[in-house]
């Protein structure tokens, strides 16, 4: 029995049947389909949160300038107050409220009578006081189920104040984790501001960074090795972002994609409307960097650029090779266990495969199957009731913004190999006999942990410390353990270095203490010394 | 640092900005973590877990474990009889824990589900449990949810057996298992026996054992929870906290209770051991009059550096009042106390406070924010503040020293493992502030006013 098997054998007749679904023993000769994006049973401990994470929490939280009140009782907004590592810096002129927690609080009255006019009182003393120059409102569960008009208030609010106001109907409820958020904030930045900037692009290889939130500093040393190469970046999404980045994102003539569960919305509304193609790259892991560059400078087709990357490349290997080579000698032949987000445990398998670090099972919080899979798979997903839900947009090209860089026949040629608007997923990168498991949850954790015995455990920090009691070093994938940036070739030796003190620091050989492993009688047997 | 921050007053009505408290459901579920076996149960959306697991374990950087209805659309319309019915099957299939303690979300609370109804309606296995409470998170704080909590406890389980077994009920309040610790060597070295509900002390502070338990060793157990009806006595530390289950268990099965201020400081650690005394009769300890003795004797050593330094003071009520009456112990001036949990006895208890100390000119607010506070700092400065980690904005902000002290403390390791309570929290709380006070001093003095002997 493989290690698979053993964990769902535990498991009741319906609760196997479901999670048995969700879990793949790898085999790369076989389709390895996956059940993903459904709904959690109940009762289980899922790591998953919910729409409202993936909304404010993901994509809508790091715009700096954008004024986001969150509508609803005071929780919501306090949990996403300063806990995600999105770094932003303020340039001159620039506002940035990252480092304030903006909510209406509502209370019992205005739960029975409405929340409304809290919330447009909200705004007008959040006027008064910051004046600021986008206002964001962020609806929690119990505003969607009283059914406050949080559409007709952003009106209002544009109307009075002459402000930009966006409303996110990303009532926790919806879907089934933050997934369905980060498809409605898509919705709404498309719909509201794409397209609205008009800012002087001056150099041809300008690019958007989609899917990149700047954890701990990651999109900061992304776009100095991208500037570094000639490219102009013109927004990142969302990663320090200002509401005037996101409004010139038509402008660049290539969208890159780091994250791609959070983003892929926005990259092919992007493409349709405004006629920028997408890329998937990834910038964690010195090959995958090495790759991305590559791949972005065949889209650009660029002598000079081309040039220019392989030099950097070359650089920026000769600086960490020293380094790479003394955590290789550490880390070779370690195993590892991932599970996060939805991009992050395939990304990180690169990364770990340069230290030498055999990824054994990787999963995804939130991914849909395409993730997994490829987005090969994206014409055979089933639609369910709670995908429904949430809105689905359709864009029509824009007579006057659609611009292309390359010819239709050159784009195709891209096409087909698979390098524009294309992503294998996860499985392709792993191994036969690795496991592939979706919504991994607590049970499920503690047992593959017992089974599979891996040296590290890449994931949150709700397991992080159920890993470590266990006596497996667990680093936190989403937060970093407030360390970073973990991307491109600098990154690599952060990351390197902080997984090494990881396995390193002397206090694991203290756990067990001296007495459990001593007897307390000393004696001899017939003139022998017993023990 | 907090540019937007300005010293001009504004009333606001709407607009809460840095809030000083969270929602009721998290202090539901820590509450229910301090009972052994127990699986805290969030009957809502799973975000309103994951947020509560996620702040939790980033206080203590221990588990904190807890399950979730996974509420969708569906749910909220048709109501989340089914879900929780599922959930309860699951959880006693897959976790086995010997109880559930369920606390409603907003979203449960909006759609009016009755859990009364529904947990009767669950078929509950043989010898386990299955209790709740309501935490509507647009009503109080995170410190009514903990309150409301400890009550559908004693609701659910405490019976009377008209046998007064002796012990002393305590109810700690919302405080760290290493005060839970203090609270519980105070009562044992008084000679009391008791039972202390909550009690998160090995589960939330449990030791690295290279096995990770689900249920480690520690919390109250079920049969405790049953017998406190038959308690002499109940010690309920905190108002805000502790006098509603209280009071249900003076109601439900005539255990008296007797409410104290949380023992902060040495006037308040005096309350407690006089209370400890009046039930035993006996003579105080030396070892206690000797700890006693060590705290005084270290608040003589250092009020050249505490006497008349000003101090804002944030947090949870019951945490915050008796920090202030502690400083105010050391002679220093809670310049302003607030807390963003509201109701009306905080301020009229920090009023009697600065009367008691004849203090003029500090101010005292409920239902406050952070916002708020740092205008007044800016307003007129204070020498130190004390409060939770989003405090550390302001202290940055107006370069003023700061001791993490209360919940939560995210930024920080440790201190969830040591207590501010009795004596020796005194001595360790004395410590921090001299600490914070003295390496500013060192920090900014010229170099020829540099001092090797303070």
């Amino acid at each position: 029995m493989n290690a698979m098997s053993k964990v769902l054998d535990q498991y009741n007749s319906r609760v196997y049947k479901n999670r048995k679904e969700h879990m793949v023993d790898v085999n790369n000769e076989s389709d390895n389909v996956i059940s993903a994006n459904v709904r959690t049973i109940p009762g289980i401990i899922t790591q998953r949160g919910c729409c409202y994470a993936g909304c404010k929490g993901v994509v809508i939280g790091p715009i700096k300038d954008a004024f986001t009140i969150v509508h609803g009782p005071i929780g919501c907004a306090y949990y996403c107050w300063g806990t995600r590592r999105h770094k932003a810096r303020t340039e001159k002129g620039e506002d940035n409220y990252l480092q304030y927690c903006f909510s209406t609080d509502l209370q019992e009255p205005d739960i029975v009578f409405g929340g409304e006019k809290k919330l447009k009182k909200a705004i007008v003393e959040a006027m008064e006081l910051f004046a600021p120059k986008t206002i964001m409102i962020c609806s929690t569960c119990p505003v969607g189920l009283i059914g406050d008009d949080i559409n007709a208030v952003a009106k209002w609010a544009e109307q009075e104040y002459g402000i930009k106001c966006i409303a996110f109907s990303c009532e926790g409820y919806k879907g089934v984790s933050q997934s369905a958020g980060h498809h409605i904030a898509n919705n709404q930045l498309i719909k509201y501001v794409i397209g609205e900037g008009d800012r002087k692009i001056t150099n041809k290889f300008s690019i958007n960074l989609l899917g990149e939130y700047n954890i701990g500093g990651d999109g900061w040393e992304t776009e100095r090795l991208l500037k570094r190469c000639g490219y102009e970046v013109v927004s990142t999404f969302t990663g320090g972002a200002t509401m005037d980045d996101i409004a010139n994102a038509h402008q660049a003539n290539l969208s890159v994609v780091q994250c791609h569960r959070s983003i892929n919305y926005i990259a092919e509304l992007i493409e349709a409307k405004y006629g920028t193609p997408w890329m998937k790259i990834n910038f964690v892991g010195v090959e995958a960097t090495i790759e991305s560059l590559r791949n972005m400078a065949k889209y650009f087709n660029d002598p000079e650029l081309t040039a220019k990357t392989e030099e950097v490349i070359a650089d920026e290997l000769d600086n960490i090779e020293q380094d790479m080579a003394y955590y290789q000698s550490k880390l070779k032949g370690k195993t590892a266990a991932i599970y996060v987000g939805g991009s992050r445990a395939h990304h990180y398998q690169f990364l770990l495969n340069d230290l030498g670090v055999h990824t054994v099972l990787a999963g995804y919080e939130f991914a849909h199957r395409e993730e997994y899979e490829g987005r090969e798979v994206i014409p055979f997903v089933k639609t369910d009731a709670d995908s429904k839900n949430i809105e689905s947009i359709t864009v029509e090209a824009d007579p006057e913004k659609f611009h292309v860089y390359l010819s239709e026949e050159d784009l195709n040629k891209l096409k087909e190999e698979k390098l524009i608007d294309y992503y294998g997923g996860m499985v392709k990168d792993m191994a036969d006999g690795t496991y592939m498991v979706d919504d991994l949850n607590h049970y499920e954790t503690e047992e593959f942990l017992k089974l599979l015995k891996p040296d590290i455990f890449f994931s949150g920090i709700k397991d992080k410390y159920v890993a470590q009691k266990s006596g497996i070093l667990s680093r936190q994938l989403h937060s970093y353990d407030y360390s970073g940036p973990y991307s491109c070739f600098r990154g690599a030796v952060n990351f390197a270095r902080d997984i090494s003190m990881g396995i390193y620091t002397p206090a694991w050989s203290y756990v067990k203490a001296p007495w459990k492993s001593t007897p307390i009688l000393e004696g001899t047997v017939g003139g022998v010394e017993a023990c | 640092m907090l540019n937007y921050t300005t010293k001009e007053t504004y009333e606001r009505s709407a607009l809460r900005v840095n809030p000083a408290k969270t929602c009721q459901p998290v202090g539901a579920m820590y509450a229910a973590l301090g009972v052994h076996e127990c699986m805290p149960h969030s009957h809502g959306s799973q975000g309103c877990c994951a947020f509560h697991r996620m702040f939790l374990t980033r206080h203590f950087k221990d588990p904190a474990m807890a399950s979730t209805s996974s509420f969708t659309e569906g749910a909220s319309v048709f109501g989340g009889g089914s879900n929780l019915k599922t959930a309860a099957k699951n959880i006693f299939d897959i976790y086995n824990p010997k109880i559930i303690a369920v606390h409603t979300t907003c979203l449960s609370e909006t759609i009016g589900d009755d859990l009364n109804a529904l947990i009767q309606g669950i078929d509950v296995p043989e010898g386990k449990y299955m209790v709740h409470c309501n935490t509507p998170s647009y009503y109080g704080s995170h410190i009514n949810g903990f309150s409301n909590m400890v009550a559908g406890f004693i609701r659910y389980l405490s019976e009377s057996s008209g046998t007064n077994n002796g012990k002393v009920a305590i109810l700690p309040g919302f405080v760290n298992p290493g005060d839970m610790r203090e609270m519980k060597r105070l009562a044992k070295a008084m000679g009391v026996s008791y039972t202390m509900l909550p009690d998160t002390s090995g589960v939330m502070d449990a030791p690295m054992t290279g096995k990770f338990e689900l249920y480690p060793k520690g919390g109250t157990t079920v049969e405790e929870i049953e017998t406190l009806g038959d308690s002499a006595l109940t010690l309920a530390f905190g108002k805000a906290a502790s006098e509603a289950p209280a009071e249900l268990l003076t109601k439900k099965c005539g255990v008296p209770n007797k409410l104290l201020p949380l023992p902060i400081g040495v006037g308040r650690t005096d309350e407690y051991i006089m209370a400890l005394q009046s039930f035993t009769k006996e003579e105080v300890p030396y070892s206690v009059d000797e700890e006693r003795g060590q705290l005084v004797d270290v608040l003589i050593d250092i009020h050249p550096y505490t006497y008349n330094k000003k101090v804002a003071i944030f947090g949870d009520p019951d945490t915050v009042l008796s920090i202030t009456e502690f400083v105010l112990e050391m002679g220093m001036i809670p310049k302003y106390v607030l807390t963003g949990t509201p109701g009306t006895d905080f301020e009229r208890s920090a009023k009697e406070l600065f009367m008691k100390f004849g203090i003029e000119g500090c101010k005292a607010k409920a239902a406050g924010d952070l916002f708020e506070l740092h205008q007044w700092i800016k307003e007129e400065g204070v020498d130190l503040l004390i409060g939770g980690t989003h405090g550390k904005y302001i202290a940055r902000a107006e370069d003023i020293p700061f001791v993490r002290a209360g919940f939560p403390i995210i930024d920080r390791y440790i201190h969830s493992y040591l207590p501010l309570v009795g004596y020796k929290g005194g001595m360790r709380l004395a410590e921090l502030i001299t600490n914070a006070i003295m390496d500013r001093q060192d920090r900014d003095s010229a170099e020829e006013d540099f001092e090797m002997v303070m």
